[in-house]
């Protein structure tokens, strides 16, 4: 096949060329870009909790106001869920990994003008074995180093370290960062109005509630628990994945059969929970790639469309190529290493300009560099577009008959 | 001659049919892509409430510590509860309205109905007239009963279709918290988005929150027996109180306040109010701060508040991408087409059409399949904005085609056709009709 001739016929279409050029570039471009889009959302919405997440549905309460009787209420709430057939635990927590909750500035030491870094702060009794999470280095809590949330406010107000925490279980991610060559078992960190907090135990992996950006991994469990009154918290109920729906209808009933009149703000499995938080990742996601099926259409249609002006156009010199001893292959191959041409050029240029859009996104969107393997699939991409749209065409040109070339027009 | 140029064009777009649907489906679907996005754009930084934008203004103080580490120079959103109360007694503004949002346990004044928890605006009397909020049953209740934390209450119409079957409701109580409120009002379908009135609204969807289901007197709210929030507290220092979600605590703003101004006048000197007010607790002690405030109209407001999220503006650029993508492909189909018509408008020329009636004549080309293409946009866009509302976001609820966006949307298309044609019907006018003649 010889290249030159394609090059001699291109420079008399200039223009349209250059068009042609223009459109695959600017559609490389966007198509990258967006893919890259795609899947930096779709890697955030399968990023790992580290709890058992197939296991778990979440009963959300509602504040009952301040009584005496909360602990108590809540304790019986507990013993009841447990005794629901195939509950293996339960526990009342304040937050789950996507959801809403609190993070908190960590200090290594205490008057440290600026934190170290900021972590989602974890609390509830029974919270490890509920969530599944695995502990990899120390020991869990101890029974008696748990305070009530009510008694930790109370001592944040009265600086009263007694009834303060005073140990945590920190994630290995949280663990590595602020230690990053020693043990952290046994050292000491700080929160809040310095209050420190001796690192017993670490964890695989525990996804902080939110502000993911600011590091998923790094959360930490303290040892306070949960009552009724402290509002918005959510009994997590642990069982097999296929008994979760009975479980979660059984837990309503039953929640409901110990007190009428209380609200449950929601109750759904912990899969659906998760779906929730993501839902708008997964709409821009689904938005990009309507976008990228739309532009690559149109591209297919622009090339399509001009390879079949040029077959037009090009009738009499097909059957003069023809008659004298080209092959249908040879018609064939011809518009095809035409096109092939084309998308290469426009796919070099659309380089450029992909680097361009991502340079730009990442001035104004927090948006990472753009991977340079997304450059070869996407010019793959196009080269296959480019290919699939020009063959009708081109086998059109190649079932020119050669007696064209003896008639006047 | 325009009728014989539409005449010249249909011919031609029926003599290459596949060129010519292949020119009006590119059109389509940039129009279609563009018209969603800018649509959804249109919808979400429009105006929330026409009528009223201009009279209405957010007026805001700064009672922040004088070094606060990472500080804005902007004031906070909200007011502390002593601002607030400053502020509303203030009486220089025709009309204002302090308010918040949360949820709270209701249910009917019967012994056996059921608990929910509702969401509710708390706010005070003006609030109704400010915002234009229509009433079907009853009214909005009085300052007095604002002075005298009376027990009323205003629905919304869904919240009174739900309790009381639609019907007229005044006079009739709830069980609100504990607490018995009579119902004086019910409100009409009223949803101003976005939902300037509150942006960080408490109860999901931000900016395109839904409104409240109920509207309760702000100072009865207030001290209702128990804490079930005030909306998004902010609160600075370490003062130990800050966890403890007291409405009154001095470090916390959490109140929105805004305020009817009718005057360039009143404007001013309200402005010199808030100043004077800011100047009076500075030197009371309470502001450490120099005097430093804001009165933001409505729309200034949502713009200051950036309302419209990240990822729609990314999409609308986009949107624009491919649009432009779209053009290009037209230019080259047109210059491809016009071109493969250089025998027929040198014939022309020969014949005495001047450069400039061939231009005009590939023009209206242009423009034919500019307008076929729009029109083909249309049910793309509505297909386009039906997808979008499909999606569980806040603000994908409001993506409806109207009737401006309609027009918008063909406009556009026939520009963007024009633009693309100009510069093949440009080439082909400057064929020579010489050389084509003879190639005949």
């Amino acid at each position: 096949m010889q290249i030159l001739p394609i090059f001699a016929a291109l420079r008399r279409h200039k223009l349209v060329m250059w068009l042609l050029i223009l459109e695959i570039a600017l559609t490389c471009a966007i198509v990258c870009n967006s893919m890259f889009l795609i899947a930096q959302n779709l890697q955030r919405m399968h990023m790992p909790s580290g709890i058992a997440e197939h296991e778990l549905v979440q009963i959300q309460m509602a504040y009952i106001g301040t009584r005496p009787d909360s602990g108590a209420r809540t304790q019986a709430d507990l013993a009841a869920l447990r005794q629901i057939p195939g509950v293996t635990q339960v526990a009342l927590v304040d937050k789950l990994p996507f959801g809403s909750g609190n993070n908190s500035n960590i200090k290594l030491k205490p008057d440290q003008p600026q934190p170290s870094m900021n972590a989602g702060l974890y609390f509830g009794e029974n919270l490890l074995p509920t969530f599944g999470v695995k502990l990899i280095a120390g020991r869990s809590f101890a029974p008696e180093e748990f305070v009530t949330l009510d008694q930790a406010l109370q001592g944040i107000n009265d600086n009263s370290p007694n009834d303060l925490p005073h140990v945590a279980i920190v994630t290995q991610a949280m663990a590595q960062r602020l230690w990053p060559v020693q043990n952290a078992l046994g050292k000491t960190f700080y929160i809040g109005k310095d209050i420190p907090l001796r690192v017993v135990g670490v964890l695989a992996r525990l996804t902080r509630p939110n502000t993911l950006q600011a590091g998923p991994a790094f959360s930490f469990v303290v040892p306070i628990s949960e009552n009724l009154s402290d509002g918005g918290g959510s009994y997590v109920v642990r069982s097999k994945p296929q008994d979760r729906a009975r479980v979660l209808r059984d837990a309503v009933a039953k929640l409901k059969a110990i007190d009428p009149n209380r609200v449950v703000l929601a109750h759904r499995t912990y899969d659906e929970a998760r779906a929730a938080f993501f839902q708008a990742d997964q709409s821009m996601a689904g938005t990009l790639v309507g976008v990228c099926v739309v532009l690559l259409v149109v591209t297919a249609l622009g090339i399509g469309g001009l390879a079949s002006f040029w077959v037009a156009q090009r009738r009499k010199q097909i059957g003069i190529r023809r008659a004298i001893g080209a092959t249908r292959g040879d018609i064939l191959r011809y518009f095809q290493t035409e096109n092939f041409l084309i998308v290469s050029f426009g796919i070099a240029i659309g380089m450029l300009l992909a680097f361009v859009l991502n340079a730009v996104l990442m001035k104004f969107y927090e948006l990472p560099h753009l991977p340079l393997y997304y450059l070869p699939i996407g010019a793959l991409a196009l080269w296959g577009l480019g290919q699939l749209a020009v063959l009708g065409p081109a086998l059109r040109a190649a079932a020119v008959p050669p007696v064209v070339a003896t008639r006047s027009v | 001659m325009f009728g014989y140029y539409l005449d010249l064009a249909l011919r031609s777009l029926r003599r290459n049919k596949v060129l010519s649907a292949l020119m009006m489906l590119a059109i389509a679907l940039g129009i279609g892509a563009s018209i969603t996005m800018l649509t959804v754009l249109h919808n979400l930084s429009g105006n929330p409430l026409p009528q009223r934008s201009g009279v209405l203004f957010h007026p805001q103080v700064d009672p922040r510590p004088a070094n606060l580490p990472g500080a804005s120079k902007e004031p906070p959103d909200g007011l502390t509860y002593l601002d607030a109360v400053n502020l509303y007694q203030l009486g220089i503004a025709p009309r204002r309205a302090v308010m918040s949002a949360n949820w709270l346990p209701t249910r009917l004044d019967a012994p056996d109905s059921p608990l929910a928890m509702r969401t509710d605006r708390a706010t005070t009397a003006d609030f109704f007239a400010m915002f234009d909020v229509p009433f079907v049953y009853g009214s909005a209740w009085s300052a007095q009963d604002d002075a005298n934390h009376a027990q009323v209450v205003v629905l919304s119409k869904a919240l009174n279709q739900k309790l009381f079957g639609g019907a007229d409701s005044v006079g009739k109580t709830l069980v609100i918290a504990t607490k018995t409120f009579r119902v004086v009002g019910v409100i009409g379908d009223w949803n101003p988005q976005p939902h300037f009135y509150d942006v960080d609204d408490v109860n999901d969807g931000g900016a395109f929150a839904d409104a409240e289901q109920m509207y309760l007197p702000f100072f009865t709210w207030l001290n209702l027996p128990q804490d079930y929030g005030y909306g998004p507290m902010r609160c600075w220092g370490n003062d130990p109180n800050a966890g403890g979600h007291d409405p009154k605590a001095k470090q916390c703003t959490w109140a929105q306040f805004w305020v009817e101004l009718d005057t360039a006048a009143q404007v001013d000197s309200y402005r010199s109010a808030l100043k004077q007010y800011s100047e009076q607790q500075h030197q009371l002690g309470r502001f450490q701060r120099a005097p430093n405030v804001r009165l933001r109209g409505l729309l200034d407001w949502l713009d200051y508040k950036h309302v419209v999220p990240v990822t729609v503006r990314m999409q609308t650029w986009i949107a624009f991408g491919v649009l432009l993508i779209c053009m290009i492909n037209t230019v080259g189909l047109m210059v491809a087409k016009f071109l493969r018509k250089s025998g027929e408008i040198g014939v022309r020329r020969a014949l005495g059409a001047s450069g400039r009636a061939v231009f005009l004549q590939c023009l209206v080309e242009a423009g034919v399949v500019g307008v076929a293409g729009g029109l083909l946009g249309l049910p793309l866009a509505w297909i386009g904005l039906w997808m979008v509302r499909q999606q569980p976001v806040s603000f994908a609820a409001s993506a409806h085609l109207d009737l401006s966006m309609l027009g918008a949307a063909l406009l556009l298309a026939l520009l963007a056709t024009l633009g693309a044609g100009v510069w093949p019907a440009w080439r082909a006018s400057r064929v020579a009709p010489a050389l084509q003649v003879k190639s005949l």
